[in-house]
């Protein structure tokens, strides 16, 4: 099969459960009552369907001959409700993401997916912290410092062949 | 001509005698026949422009029928010997396979008689085809040879490699194709030959394993595919070989694909190989292969069961589960081994998520036994287990975990429905703990799962549930506790009532629950706190459960009639008379909402009734309505007489009964007469026009209504709706009652367009004409909903309404022109109810018939999106959505006024209309991305806003639209 020894690192990965659709109720069909920005948002927002190309670069070969059931970032535990955090009265996000193997190469494009996704789909009004759970990565400080780094999120994000990539990571169904 | 020497010249004479015999084969005499084969024969070693016009003659005498015998080998032997067919052009290429295929169809003794000889010949014929047209003729031609048992002598492997070298098909058929060759063609009669014969196997094996390894994933399919079709006709012998390599190709597959199409055809493929082993005799010299294959897959997968958070732990249940579901000797096999590990593993893992997946694997294995119907005294596996299982199962009941319980409730239905596993004691057990899961579980998912469970396992155990379930709930039910009007006590009960109706599925344990929901019934309509109409109403919804799941049981649904619409009756009799003395006493049951519960109780209690027990309650129900007659109620003292369509002012409660009234008798057969008919339509229609209450008015307008679209054609329906016409045409003029009359024109117009009556028309253009009028102009175009939607109450299908299936499609054409001519003539104040009309007539109809009538209605639908109405709005969005989707070409010519109207109806106040909005703006992106450039950042820009919606069903879909963008 294709990967040789690489795929095996990640051959059988533990996998988590989707929380399934968040009901809708009651006051939420009230046309009058607001409802706040919470974490389950943020984090619905968030738990699309990543490809499972970030396990390892020997999945992506497989991922691409097969996209049709890429696993969420939720299924592989990327990211966790428990670890978003919201204040919709002071405009602020943080979200922690814990990359699957500790040498992840992929977790600076994680990171900045989840950055991608947060800036399209939040108001502007809010201020965004993406960063890696805390000792969940070898290279957690420097992915950290390029993830806060304003102009070079930007500038990843004018690089076109990234942004293609990030693009294809979020785009919620092939 | 023919003996002329220029080819061309030679190849148009036998061109017009082959033209002349293709149509007059079937009347030459043998001799004839003979003479030209002989000819024909002889001219194939002509010239090579000539041989096309020789095949085509050929072909002619192939049809004859007075062909002698041996001709037929003859010219197959010329035609093999003189023509090199692949240099031939496609067309007589094909003429050469119909010549094979006429004397396979009428000699194929002579052919047989050529031996091996036919075969090596056509392998040669046929060797290098490409055409898709040839070669699924030539397909079909293997495939007779094979399963016709020609014979195949020294050739089976060249004729393998002659059909085998197409495979995988990989063939995309152009994009303007005329001859509608598919692929899949190909590929299905390509499989039928490979798969046609075990003398392929061992060529055919290695070649499917290599294929699996494919990139391509239509490749690896189509060797799971075959591979499956040809385990319907191998035996372990042709197996036996590859057998390890077929399993790891399977289990690499399952294991690391993504893809849930080629798990499934592995699955398949693994369970075409268990069963092909199951099905071979065992002869005591050779190994039982199926043992040592069923145990590699045991040695390669149990151990994955173990680490039920790791992801190979599905793929290995499902390949064990696929293998062991092919034969009953497969399953003992593989649960032997399985069933205690899963059994300790659900010990040893204490997290409630672990324990869902083991105890899910462990179902999936005790569904496959359901396949094999009772469990086996000598050999089950299943029965040792007995006590081990029913204990993890129980034990899931209770775990805190509600994802855990719902599957432990599931396992317990397919324990229940295999017969004989569950003992007397273990079934009381299950019956408690289903009591306690119903009433008690907090979780609403875990109740209702229970009392679904119940439902299923009520009629396998009947006298269980009836002795031991339908008591406790009856004495919970009739429980009067001191925190009786806690909201605890109030869902307890609503429980209760769900549970009875739930378990209501056998007719002995309806002939229990019934009359212990009437007794309830009778005991909440009693009262006087404030919940009572809503208590009234939980009853009724459980009657109407149990009426739905009496009604396929002609005996049950009798026997609940009889019961349940008398009682009824009575109650809302006894109310209706009490309300001039004792005006308190028993009102809930006269409340709107609590009689338009009982509609559908009477309604589904009467529909199913045969002709002769509906003909005999009608006898009673319309002289009870029409004349007071009270006699049959099982109660029938009443304070006074009950007159519904006298005069009077003390009978306002009486007439809303009448809403029952309609309940049973538009719910009928449409072949019960109905007594007193005639007299019946004046009063109701009398009643429609006069009362005052909407209600009642409503109620008889319908019940008309009902009657009306029922009614025989003939003189006397063209009487009763003349009378009507004339009742409701000074209504609708003037007065105070021009909305009853409106709401009897809508209501009868409605019974007419169901069936087609040509009076509906003459009605239909009144409703458009009063589009027009100040006063009732918005109800009109309210009201053509109701002419569109399902009613839910009468004039539907169910209640043996004659509905005509195509009314809305003819509705629309016979209308729509209409509408729009009346929206273009309308003052400015009118014409949003032109608009509303017509959004609910698209609104209702099919969306294939929507998208192709659309367009023509593009430009009035645009206009519709600025009018200020919501009901508009909301409908021409809901029509658009549809209409970007799958006729993006048409839209984008008006992409411009869409992203302005759509982006500024994403604001409005109402969130209905932003979420619908939003919702088009996403379905924009489905346009040509050169429409959509231009307006790109202006969108996102715009959509920015809407994601700092106060409310987070439109901040979804601003996402979601936004994310697209």
């Amino acid at each position: 099969g294709p990967g040789g020894g690489a795929a095996l690192e990640n051959a059988n990965p533990l996998i988590y459960r989707r929380s399934g659709e968040r009901p809708v109720t009651a006051r939420e069909e009230d046309d009058e009552l607001p409802d706040s920005i919470d974490d389950r948002e943020i984090f619905d927002i968030l738990a699309v369907q990543l490809r499972s190309a970030f396990l390892n670069p020997a999945h992506l070969i497989r991922s691409i001959n097969d996209p049709e059931h890429p696993l969420t970032l939720e299924e592989l535990n990327v990211v966790e409700q428990v670890r978003v955090k919201v204040n919709d009265a002071e405009s602020t996000v943080a979200v922690e993401f814990t990359p699957t193997i500790p040498h992840c190469s992929m977790a600076t494009l994680i990171g900045l997916s989840i950055k991608v996704k947060l800036i399209r789909s939040l108001p502007e009004r809010f201020k965004l912290d993406v960063h890696i759970t805390p000792g969940t990565h070898a290279s957690e400080h420097a992915v950290n410092k390029q993830l806060a780094d304003k102009e070079r999120v930007a500038a990843a994000l004018e690089n076109s062949h990234l942004l293609e990539v990030v693009n294809q990571c979020l785009s919620a169904r092939s | 001509c023919l003996e002329n020497t220029d080819p061309r010249t030679r190849g148009r004479g036998i061109q017009l005698l082959s033209q002349v015999l293709l149509q007059c084969y079937s009347l030459l005499q043998e001799k004839e026949v003979l003479h030209l084969v002989l000819f024909y024969e002889n001219r194939l070693q002509d010239h090579h422009l000539v041989i096309p016009s020789v095949l085509q003659g050929l072909r002619a005498l192939s049809m004859c029928e007075v062909l002698s015998p041996g001709l037929a080998v003859s010219v197959l032997k010329a035609i093999f010997q003189e023509v090199h067919v692949q240099s031939l052009m496609q067309l007589d290429r094909h003429t050469v396979y119909s010549i094979i295929t006429n004397f396979m169809g009428t000699r194929e003794e002579e052919l047989k008689g050529l031996g091996a000889d036919f075969t090596f010949g056509f392998i040669q014929v046929m060797d290098g085809e490409k055409d898709p047209r040839n070669l699924l003729v030539a397909f079909q031609i293997v495939h007779d040879l094979i399963t016709k048992n020609y014979a195949l002598g020294p050739f089976v492997e060249e004729l393998f490699e002659v059909t085998s070298c197409y495979f995988p098909i990989d063939f995309t058929p152009p994009p303007s194709d005329p001859h509608g060759i598919q692929r899949e063609d190909l590929i299905l009669s390509l499989r039928a030959v490979l798969a046609s014969t075990p003398q392929f196997a061992e060529f055919l094996l290695p070649l499917l394993i290599e294929k699996m390894d494919s990139d391509l994933q239509s490749a690896k399919l189509d060797s799971l595919q075959t591979l499956t079709a040809c385990c319907a006709i191998y035996g372990q012998k042709e197996l036996q070989e590859f057998l390890p390599s077929l399993w790891s190709s399977l289990r690499r597959e399952v294991f690391q694909t993504a893809s849930e199409k080629v798990e499934a055809e592995c699955l398949a493929a693994l369970h075409g190989l268990s069963a092909c082993l199951s099905r071979s005799v065992l002869s005591s010299d050779t190994e039982d292969l199926l043992d040592s294959f069923l145990g590699s897959i045991l040695q390669d997968c149990r151990h994955h069961l173990c680490e039920p958070d790791m992801k190979l732990v599905w793929p290995s249940a499902k390949l064990l589960q696929a293998a062991a579901g092919a034969s009953l000797r497969a399953y003992h096999r593989v649960t032997r081994s399985v069933l205690p590990l899963l059994l300790e593993q659900y010990t040893k893992h204490p997290q409630s998520s672990q324990r869902r997946t083991i105890l899910e694997m462990l179902l999936g294995f005790l569904e496959l036994q359901q396949k094999w119907g009772h469990v086996e005294e000598d050999e089950s596996t299943l029965l040792s287990l007995r006590a081990p299982i029913c204990s993890v199962v129980f034990s899931a009941l209770t775990d805190p975990s509600v994802q855990l319980q719902l599957v432990g409730i599931r396992a317990l239905i397919v324990l229940g429905s295999l017969q004989g596993f569950l003992s007397p004691s273990d079934l009381e057990l299950v019956v408690d703990h289903l009591i306690r899961l119903a009433l008690h579980e907090e979780d609403s998912q875990s109740s209702e799962a229970a009392m679904e469970a119940a439902g299923s396992l009520a009629p396998i155990y009947p006298k269980v549930f009836s002795g031991r379930m339908v008591p406790r709930l009856e004495e919970e039910l009739q429980s009067e506790r001191e925190e009786e009007s806690s909201r605890d006590h109030c869902s307890l009960q609503q429980r209760c009532l769900q549970a009875l109706a739930a378990v209501s599925i056998h007719t002995s344990i309806v002939r229990e629950t019934v009359p212990v929901l009437l007794q309830h019934l009778r005991k909440v309509q009693k009262g006087s706190k404030a919940r009572n109409a809503q208590d009234v109403v939980s009853v009724c919804q459980s009657l109407h459960r149990v009426a739905l799941q009496c009604q396929q049981d002609a005996e049950g649904c009798w026997y609940y009639h009889q019961t349940v619409v008398p009682c009824l009756l009575a109650m809302a009799v006894q109310a209706a008379t009490q309300e001039s003395t004792h005006p308190l006493l028993g009102k809930a049951l006269l409340e709107e909402e609590v009689l338009a519960a009982m509609v559908p109780v009477i309604s589904a209690a009467t529909t199913h009734l045969s002709p002769e027990l509906a003909a005999q309650s009608v006898s009673h129900v319309v002289p009870l309505f029409l004349d007071g007659e009270v006699s049959f109620l099982p109660q029938n003292s009443f304070p006074c007489s009950f007159q519904p369509f006298e005069d009077g002012e003390c009978l306002e409660a009486q007439r809303r009964l009448v809403v029952l009234l309609m309940a049973f008798v538009c719910s009928l057969p449409r072949n019960v007469a109905i007594p007193q008919q005639e007299r019946l339509l004046r009063e109701l229609l009398a009643l429609s026009c006069s009362c005052n209450c909407p209600f009642t008015a409503t109620t008889a307008a319908k019940c008309f209504a009902g009657l009306v679209n029922k009614h025989p054609a003939g003189q006397q329906l063209d009487e009763i709706l003349q009378l009507a016409v004339n009742r409701m045409e000074p209504g609708l003029a003037e007065g105070p009652r021009r909305t009853q009359a409106l709401t009897l024109l809508l209501w009868v117009t409605k019974a007419l367009v169901l069936r087609y009556h040509p009076l509906s028309s003459r009605l239909t253009d009144k409703l458009l004409g009063l589009l027009g009028d100040v006063e009732l102009g918005p109800a009109v175009a309210d009201g053509f909903s109701l002419l569109m939607a399902e009613s839910p109450d009468v004039l539907h299908k169910d209640c043996h309404a004659d509905v005509r299936i195509m009314f809305r499609q003819r509705f629309f054409t016979d209308n729509v022109p209409k509408l729009v001519q009346g929206f273009h003539g309308a003052g400015p104040d009118m014409k949003a109810n032109y608009l509303k009309g017509l959004s609910h007539v698209l609104n209702h109809l099919p969306k294939p018939v929507l998208v192709t009538e659309l367009p023509t209605l593009l430009s009035l639908l645009l206009e519709a999106l600025s009018c200020s109405d919501r009901v508009v709005q909301l409908s021409t969005l809901s029509c658009l959505q549809p209409l970007l989707l799958e006729a993006p070409q048409i839209m984008s010519l008006h992409v411009d006024t869409l992203v302005t109207k759509f982006l500024s109806l994403a604001s409005s106040p109402t969130m209905a209309v932003r979420i619908a909005a939003l919702r088009c703006a996403h379905a924009l992106t489905s346009l040509p991305t050169t429409v959509l450039l231009p307006y790109k950042a202006r969108v996102i820009r715009a959509l920015a806003k809407p994601l700092d919606d106060k409310k987070r069903l439109v901040r979804k879909e601003a996402v979601a639209a936004r994310g697209e963008w």
